[in-house]
């Protein structure tokens, strides 16, 4: 009995801190999209510079365009009644152009800039690499968890042991490569050396340790090919490994930054993190600018997340800790 | 008919195959070679396996010891000249790479420690409490990991701004003065570990809940019983059972904290001076930028080197002491 009270203390702090932490990893999330729609400036008619609210100190914690509508409502009003001004002019002209400033870095982005030519180009690298990756990387841990085959063993080690080289390693070799093969400045220099990665098949082949031996068993019975069997019955029992694979290599492709800056040059055929490089180089101030990009780059991902949260736990945790 | 020998799942696996193991049997007759006959049986495994094996031949095993190649050459533009460990022996002697090696080593002795242990406080305490809660600060702590370093980079850029920035502004809520923290070579590395201190370990925190779920309850009613509070289980029931747990995720955090590398060229450029350079840095530079094909492969592989020495210590000292 005595117990409860401290129970239910211990519970809040526990909510408290929680909650402060939250906040605190969330922050620079906040940050990014604030940024972005933060008005860049003002100037009223009284006033002798445009008021700064992007680079301002204190910081502005929020969009100030419609705090900024309310704050000269109430002179509005007054100037209204003096029948200096109609209300109806100062609600269309004031909103149109908080609306226009607070997305204008993004309207800058798209139609100045190539931001629209990069989303394309890291949306469909991305799809390419996750299905090739599923199907390839599927098909090898079927056969290395389900098959005897003389080799077997060996084939497996060698892809695991390469997982732990640190991909620096192969950089240089890769860029003669790509050179050697006429792929520089092409997306085929991303997506083959993507298309490599060893991770899935280790996930494949412990996802595919599960799936009973009996029912490959009976396929086989009923006469069915090797690729049926795979493509009918295996297939469809991985879903949830294929699921998360797949989540994961697009996560991976959509953030790779290291290798796309090597063999990039051309601004059309950059993808998303490249162009925000560049973007940054040009313009290492004009954060409201930067932001709309940071924004955009992280849109696409944390809709994947919203939608998919199951499947990174699944994920995270197929053959991670138990193996 | 068969004269070789063979396992049971194999006889087994024969009498599917007799159509056409009439003829493989006369041939295996002659010549009794197993593996041979076990290879063409499973021909559609090595057909399934093809691609992938392919593109890793190409794009993994080939690289890596074309890397290890390049390492001992010079680089000439009409054809590289072997120079032995000449290369090494440049790494070894230079400044930048030890500069390089005692940042990144500074940088990871600091952030994987903490990382790690905040990632189990951050669990311990998300997973007393209801389902909703559980998977809304889950998800709330995941989130950071799923968008890209060069984000997250950019951000704090802007946060560590001299003028305007969010991370003056907090401080001078406790009478700190303004800190150029990016700017100046004293604090430069400091905010950047400071930075990937705050950022959640997405990964620990999923995987410890997970590893947390699957102690088994009575464990926890039999300390009750003999009357341990709930600090004590903690410290002799809940860390000792996520010990695999921990030594994944310290691995893990460490092979990607060696690598650091987004940060550095988004915030900093190694610099000022050579303040915030690491080695993933320095490997870009001397690669891309000095066009030191072969040094830069050395480094690379003393880089691969010092992470495999450290993964089989804490491989070691963690599973050691149980």
């Amino acid at each position: 009995m005595k117990n409860k009270p401290i129970k239910s203390i211990n519970k809040i702090i526990t909510y408290i801190l929680l909650t402060v932490f939250a906040i605190i990893s969330l922050l620079p999330l906040y940050w990014v999209f604030s940024t972005s729609l933060q008005l860049s400036s003002y100037q009223s008619q009284d006033m002798e510079r445009p008021v700064s609210y992007v680079n301002a100190n204190p910081p502005k914690m929020y969009p100030m365009g419609i705090p900024l509508y309310f704050e000269h409502w109430s002179e509005a009003r007054e100037a209204a009644k003096a029948g200096d001004i109609e209300l109806e002019t100062y609600h269309r002209d004031m909103m149109s152009y908080i609306i226009e400033d607070t997305f204008s870095s993004f309207v800058n982005l798209f139609t100045k800039q190539d931001v629209g030519k990069w989303f394309f180009n890291s949306i469909y690298i991305a799809v390419i690499v996750t299905f090739g990756i599923l199907l390839f990387d599927s098909m090898a841990g079927y056969v290395l968890a389900k098959k005897k085959f003389p080799g077997r063993n060996l084939i497996f080690w060698v892809i695991i042991s390469t997982m732990m080289i640190p991909g620096q390693v192969t950089l240089v070799p890769l860029f003669f490569m790509v050179g050697k093969l006429e792929l520089m400045n092409t997306h085929w220099a991303l997506i083959l050396p993507d298309l490599a990665m060893v991770f899935g098949v280790f996930l494949m082949r412990q996802f595919m340790y599960s799936i009973p031996d009996e029912l490959l068993e009976a396929a086989r019975m009923d006469g069915a090919s090797e690729w049926k069997t795979y493509w009918t019955v295996v297939l469809p029992l991985a879903k949830p490994g294929l699921a998360a694979l797949g989540i994961f290599t697009f996560m991976s492709v959509w953030n790779s930054f290291l290798w796309p800056i090597i063999v990039l040059n051309n601004e059309a055929l950059y993808t998303l993190p490249v162009g925000l490089k560049t973007l940054q180089d040009a313009n290492l101030a004009s954060f409201k600018l930067l932001m709309s990009g940071a924004a955009i780059t992280a849109i696409p991902m944390i809709i994947v997340f919203i939608l998919f949260q199951r499947h990174f736990v699944k994920g995270l945790t197929i053959g991670g800790v138990k193996e | 008919m068969t004269q070789v020998k063979l396992d049971p799942v194999q006889e087994v696996n024969m009498n599917e195959n007799r159509l056409q193991g009439t003829k493989n049997a006369k041939k295996s007759h002659k010549k009794p070679n197993t593996v041979w006959r076990d290879m063409k049986k499973n021909y559609s495994a090595y057909l399934f396996l093809l691609p992938k094996l392919i593109l890793f031949v190409l794009f993994v095993a080939f690289p890596v010891v074309w890397a290890i190649v390049l390492s001992f050459q010079k680089y000439r533009f009409n054809g590289s000249i072997f120079i032995g460990l000449d290369n090494y022996i440049a790494v070894f002697n230079s400044e930048a790479f030890s500069i390089a090696l005692k940042n990144t080593l500074l940088f990871t002795v600091v952030t994987v420690p903490f990382s790690v242990i905040s990632a189990l406080v951050i669990s311990v305490m998300i997973f007393g409490l209801g389902k909703i809660s559980q998977s809304f600060f889950r998800s709330a702590f995941y989130l950071p990991s799923v968008t890209s370093m060069v984000i997250i980079a950019m951000v704090w850029r802007w946060m560590y701004n001299y003028d305007f920035g969010l991370f003056n502004y907090f401080l001078s809520w406790f009478g700190v003065e303004p800190i150029n923290w990016l700017g100046q070579s004293a604090t430069a590395l400091w905010a950047l570990i400071i930075m990937s201190c705050l950022i959640p370990f997405g990964t620990g925190i999923i995987m410890y809940l997970a590893s947390m779920g699957s102690i088994s309850q009575s464990l926890y009613e039999a300390a009750r019983i003999d009357g341990a509070n709930s600090l004590k289980q903690f410290f002799h029931i809940t860390i000792p059972l996520l010990k695999p747990t921990t030594l994944y995720l310290v691995l893990l955090s460490t092979i990607g904290s060696f690598q650091v590398f987004t940060q550095i060229i988004m915030m900093t450029g190694g610099g000022p001076g050579s303040s915030t350079e690491t080695l993933v840095h320095l490997i870009y530079k001397t690669g891309f930028r000095d066009f030191e094909y072969g040094l830069a492969s050395a480094q690379a592989v003393v880089l691969f080197v010092i992470i495999l020495i450290f993964s089989i210590i804490q491989f070691r000292v963690l599973r050691h002491d149980e």
